[in-house]
């Protein structure tokens, strides 16, 4: 590996993506469960509920600052780093980009007003309804931003003529065939691991041995929207790998060590491969992959032979899908297991086992987001446009990347710790007894 | 007026917008951080953190929205801009960074710490000088462009008279409007005693403002004799009137009266020297390598933006001026009688 302007470009967009995700996935789901929290408190008139809504809502106010500013750095990284990139999908993708801000901008707004208005209104539904344009905006930058990078993936709408992009057509650029799926998969598992994450607090905080009201009732809300959300996760996944064997193959292939084009192909979980590409110690399931492409087992799946070598992506990815996918196995399991649980009187839902394996199911959803999206972009390699540009065509001719790799990683470290130490040390300070007792005196 | 004219318009109208609201947030930072070093924190900083609480996100945007609509009618730029400001640009946003996640360590999480104060303070003087050096690179003169390959000459910009007057600039300025915000607000808010240090801050910034406007012209001159004739010779009304604004502003906070007066006196200075600038920029937007008229994005796209561009207009303006009304405007808010 040579560390050369692309290499480096490469490894500093990936750092800060890998950041800004974290904070980006919390920034989309956590609205929702806040806009609930807060519905639910006001219609049942439960101060417990209205006291969640309020400290999630404060805890994340600072992960929303981290979340904007490295999201300002990739919009400021995305011409700095890649900039003949830039300069052919400006003319093509320039939309949905201005549409995000429109988006982040209404956020902005509204999130501002929640956030200072809390006792402000008589009627307390109109506080409520801030929650809306906030969800709205959180979502759409999602949507938005998720367009651009489905065009990365299947670029359409434009001719690529001497370098330059003519006959644009910005509408059929943005509703590419990668949008839909994008999107959804996207959305679904924000809101899944935004609710798996408040769960793993609630977890947490009840084996620490609180085990109040307050308490139970987060672990309860947080884990019937964990379920719910990975449900449209596991629907929102399906529908991508079809979406890819039809129009993406290689990413497929790549994740699933699919050589040869055949019917009735197998899935392949975990194992590892050889220096022939020979695969060994794998789980195999026989024609399920031809399942998961087409819904039928005599679905032809394309393989990784069929494209010239060169055009290939690394074999690595196949471990990132895997990882994704069992994760997202595991945290449905884990919320229905749970629900069960309540439901059924004769078990105990608080017992120590379960509650670590929600303690567990909040990391490692923001662990699978990570995953997921290194294989959707390692899985487009080499390509920057898929078809169009590759990588090494768009990276910047700048001298200095290294250094201003050095410093964004002491950044990220910085703002990564102080982010944690900051959040503790706002809850510990408070304890959500002590709170509920000074802002709702007579439960 | 066609359809790049009007798209650069519309962008160096939030690059205005930028420069006002995030003046005030930039010089707000380092006015906390004074008050809390020289122990009149109690006097000056509840004011400046219940304005801008509420508002340091919506700053932040007017920003995004510039460099991303400028890539977007402009593609060419990013190109360009691009590979020069690789150095100062990653430097501007990680102070950007630092700035805006401390400012809510130390506002939302532990309340008062020095050290987040400093870093916040500190760097509200800093992006300024740092973001100028885009407009500076702007008047050519500080890349080499061979076939394929930029190359930013930092050396040259290092000793550049011209480039450090703009640094200078941009920090007095950012100090005086900022200044001249809060003395309004704490007028607003009935605080005398955080208007009289405010009005103090914004009456010992004015003359360096006007000086250090001067000095650029004077670099200019140097630096792009081209731009400076025109904007001498065609704009040089649009500057007078800028002086013009400086000194009402000046005057009025002077002998205690019409805050709110001065301070739109102080937007309408820095409106027209802003504008008077950018007008006679034109047509270069990066000297002598992108010109307006070739390097706009084609003409779908641009219509595309526009009609997007107006639609998110008409979402924001309901939105900004109930935020104003709500934190700005409201009376009991401002003197924190509303949490």
């Amino acid at each position: 590996m040579e560390l050369d302007s692309v290499m480096l470009s490469r490894m500093l967009t990936s750092m800060t993506l890998a950041f800004h995700i974290i904070f980006a996935t919390i920034g989309v789901g956590v609205p929702i469960m806040i806009s609930i929290a807060e519905f639910i408190g006001i219609k049942r008139n439960d101060p417990y509920y209205l006291l969640l809504a309020r400290r999630w809502a404060r805890g994340f106010t600072i992960t929303v600052a981290v979340g904007v500013v490295t999201g300002t750095a990739i919009g400021l990284q995305l011409s700095l780093l890649w900039p003949s990139f830039m300069e052919v999908a400006g003319q093509v993708i320039a939309l949905p980009l201005f549409m995000e801000t429109f988006a982040f901008f209404f956020e902005a707004i509204f999130l501002g007003i929640y956030l200072y208005t809390w006792d402000r209104f008589k009627n307390r539904m109109t506080h409520w309804v801030l929650t809306i344009p906030v969800m709205i905006g959180s979502s759409a930058s999602a949507l938005f931003i998720t367009t651009v990078n489905s065009f990365m993936n299947t670029p359409q709408g434009f001719e690529l003529k001497s370098g330059k992009a003519v006959n644009i057509d910005p509408i059929a650029a943005m509703f590419n065939p990668a949008t839909p799926s994008k999107v959804f998969h996207v959305l679904t598992t924000s809101y899944m691991t935004a609710a798996a994450v408040l769960a793993a607090i609630a977890a947490f905080a009840i084996m620490k041995g609180k085990r109040s009201q307050y308490e139970r009732k987060a672990l309860r809300l947080t884990m019937i929207c964990t379920f719910i959300f990975s449900i449209l996760t596991a629907v929102a996944g399906d529908i991508s790998a079809k979406f890819l064997a039809e129009k993406q193959p290689e990413k497929l292939a790549a994740a699933e060590w699919h050589f040869e084009t055949e019917k009735n192909a197998d899935l392949i979980l975990f194992g590892t491969l050889d220096e022939n590409n020979e695969i060994k110690n794998e789980i195999r399931l026989p024609g399920f992959l031809s399942f998961l492409a087409g819904s039928s087992f005599d679905t032809k799946v394309i393989g990784l032979n069929e494209f010239p070598e060169d055009e290939r992506p690394p074999l690595w990815i196949h471990y990132m899908f895997d990882l994704m996918v069992s994760i997202g196995f595991f945290v449905l399991a884990v919320s229905g297991i749970y629900i069960l649980m309540d439901k059924i009187k004769r078990f105990n839902e608080l017992n120590k086992p379960l509650l670590w394996m929600i303690t567990a199911s909040g990391p490692l959803a923001m662990l699978a987001i990570e995953f997921g999206w290194i294989y959707a972009e390692v899985g487009r390699q080499p390509w920057i446009l898929r078809g169009y540009m590759k990588v090494s065509e768009a990276a910047t001719t700048g001298d200095g990347v290294g250094l201003t790799f050095i410093l964004f990683a002491l950044l990220y470290l910085v703002l990564g710790v102080l982010c944690v130490i900051v959040l503790i040390r706002m809850f510990k300070n408070t304890p959500a007894e002590a709170e509920l007792e000074k802002r709702f005196p007579n439960p | 007026m066609n359809l790049e004219l009007l798209g650069i318009t519309v962008l160096w109208t939030f690059l205005y917008g930028y420069l006002i609201v995030a003046s005030i947030d930039f010089g707000a930072g380092f006015f906390a951080y004074y008050g809390k070093i020289t122990k009149k924190d109690h006097l000056i900083n509840d004011l400046i953190s219940r304005y801008l609480s509420p508002v340091w996100e919506v700053t932040n945007v007017f920003f995004v929205f510039f460099f991303v609509g400028i890539v977007g009618f402009f593609p060419s730029t990013a190109y360009y801009f691009g590979t020069a400001l690789l150095i100062p640009g990653s430097i501007a946003i990680i102070l950007l960074a630092i700035r805006g996640s401390f400012y809510a360590f130390n506002n939302y999480g532990s309340k008062n710490n020095i050290v987040y104060l400093f870093l916040y303070g500190a760097t509200g003087l800093l992006i300024p000088a740092s973001l100028s050096t885009a407009l500076t690179i702007s008047e050519g003169g500080f890349l080499n462009v061979e076939g394929n390959k930029v190359t930013f000459l930092a050396k040259e910009l290092f000793t550049s008279p011209y480039s450090w007057s703009v640094v200078a600039l941009s920090i007095v300025s950012v100090l005086f409007i900022s200044a001249a915000f809060l003395t309004y607000y704490a007028d607003r808010a009935n605080d005398r005693g955080a208007r009289a240090i405010l009005r103090k801050f914004a009456l010992l910034w004015s003359p360096p403002t006007i000086l250090a406007s001067l000095l650029v012209f004077v670099s200019l001159r140097e630096h792009n004799p081209e731009h400076f004739q025109k904007a001498v010779s065609e704009y040089w009304w649009m500057f007078a009137m800028s002086l013009v604004c400086f000194m009402m502003a000046s005057y009025l906070i002077y002998i205690r009266k019409h805050f709110g007066t001065a301070f739109i006196m102080v937007m309408l200075q820095f409106f027209f020297a802003f504008f008077g600038y950018g007008a006679s920029h034109l047509p270069y937007i990066l000297y002598p390598h992108v010109i307006l008229h070739e390097s706009v994005t084609n003409e779908t796209m641009a219509m595309a933006l526009v009609i997007v561009f107006i639609l998110g207009l008409l979402l924001l303006i309901p939105s900004l001026y109930l935020l104003m009304k709500l934190f700005l405007f409201d009376a009991d808010y401002i003197k924190g009688k509303k949490q």
